[in-house]
């Protein structure tokens, strides 16, 4: 009875064709949702850590010179981002020209400052007012900044002689002597 | 005597300070944009220090200097697009209010329309889904009554 009723419905239905709009979509859905996800996972990447290596950048300084990070290999780089319109930074950019002048004649450390969303005559006006001597440059586009995954200013990363991260430090420098405990440590004596 | 010198002091104030007035009324003013030609493209502007700020309500102090800014190119004959543009070559997109419609950025201009319009049809089939079924239900013929029912109401009208 049950073998008969089965056999008895109806074979005929035909086979479900693939839903392609509803396929389409939910692979759209997908999509969308990867996209967001890197999104957010670059944006939210913190800061550089110590010892990764510090990626690559060129600043092109006020003044019309170049500075690759890539060409400094061997060297010790101290990047310092800084503002005109930043308080805290004004404390730290006297010592920063003081550690800047004590190291230059040695040859094997480099300053590299990075102004970062600053006005160009406000950046010079800070430059003459601190007589800042090293190396200083727009942060064009905020590239730089955001490959540092810098969170403000000031903010100072010191490279070691192989490109990576030895130290950061994200508050000013209150000494001479802070800056040269951060430096003296990465230096052949 | 001293009156007339006096008086004729008085006249030559009062005459010297009347031309001056009138020398700084024919004094050529500076043509300067005013503040709201500067708030018209600052409004289209966002801080890029502090987050979703545009830059003429901005309060800090970064803000006033790129408000300023903005008056200087003004004043040196920039147009609002080459203005724009600078800010956002030194600063980076994330200034400008809207994105610019290219490569990823699309993804803002076309994702919001089309998901209103998928909402939409998924909304009106499903109401045309819930408005066929009841149809559905009494058009259908009424089910016949099954064997075991009407063996049963037999059986207990029997014993009544």
């Amino acid at each position: 009875m049950t073998d008969q009723n089965t056999d008895s419905t109806p074979s005929a239905v035909p086979p479900r064709k693939p839903a392609w709009g509803r396929l389409a979509a939910w692979f759209g859905l997908f999509l969308l949702l990867g996209i967001v996800a890197i999104g957010l996972v670059s944006t939210q990447q913190g800061p550089v850590g110590i010892g990764r290596q510090v990626p690559d950048f060129t600043l092109e300084t006020f003044d019309g010179q170049s500075v690759a990070l890539a060409e400094q290999r061997g060297k010790v780089v101290v990047v310092n981002f800084w503002a005109s319109w930043c308080k805290p930074c004004e404390q730290e950019a006297a010592d920063l020209e003081a550690a800047w002048r004590y190291y230059a004649p040695r040859g094997d450390v480099v300053f590299v400052g990075i102004a970062w969303t600053d006005t160009e005559s406000a950046s010079l006006e800070y430059i003459d007012r601190f007589d800042i001597t090293y190396p200083n440059g727009p942060d064009l586009g905020t590239k730089i900044s955001q490959d540092f995954h810098t969170t403000g200013v000031p903010e100072t990363y010191i490279i070691d002689q192989t490109g990576k991260l030895a130290y950061k430090k994200f508050a000013p420098f209150t000494s001479l002597s802070e800056i040269r405990a951060a430096i003296d440590p990465l230096l052949e004596p | 005597m001293y009156k007339r010198v006096w008086i004729a002091l008085l006249i030559g104030l009062a005459l010297g300070l009347g031309t001056s007035q009138i020398a700084w009324a024919q004094a050529p003013t500076p043509a300067g944009p005013t503040d709201d030609q500067v708030n018209a493209v600052a409004k289209q502007l966002y801080c890029p220090v502090c987050e979703n700020t545009p830059l003429d309500v901005c309060p800090t102090q970064a803000c006033a200097q790129w408000r300023d800014l903005i008056r200087q190119k003004l004043i040196a004959g920039w147009s609002e697009g080459q203005i724009k543009d600078y800010f956002v070559e030194q600063y980076g997109e994330r200034v400008l209010g809207t994105p610019p419609p290219r490569g990823l950025n699309w993804l803002f201009y076309f994702v919001p329309p089309l998901a209103l319009i998928t909402g939409a049809y998924i909304l009106y089939r499903t109401y045309r889904s819930m408005r066929l079924k009841p149809s559905a239900q009494t058009a259908a013929p009424a089910a016949p009554p099954d064997e075991y029912v009407k063996r049963l109401e037999e059986e207990l009208r029997k014993k009544n």
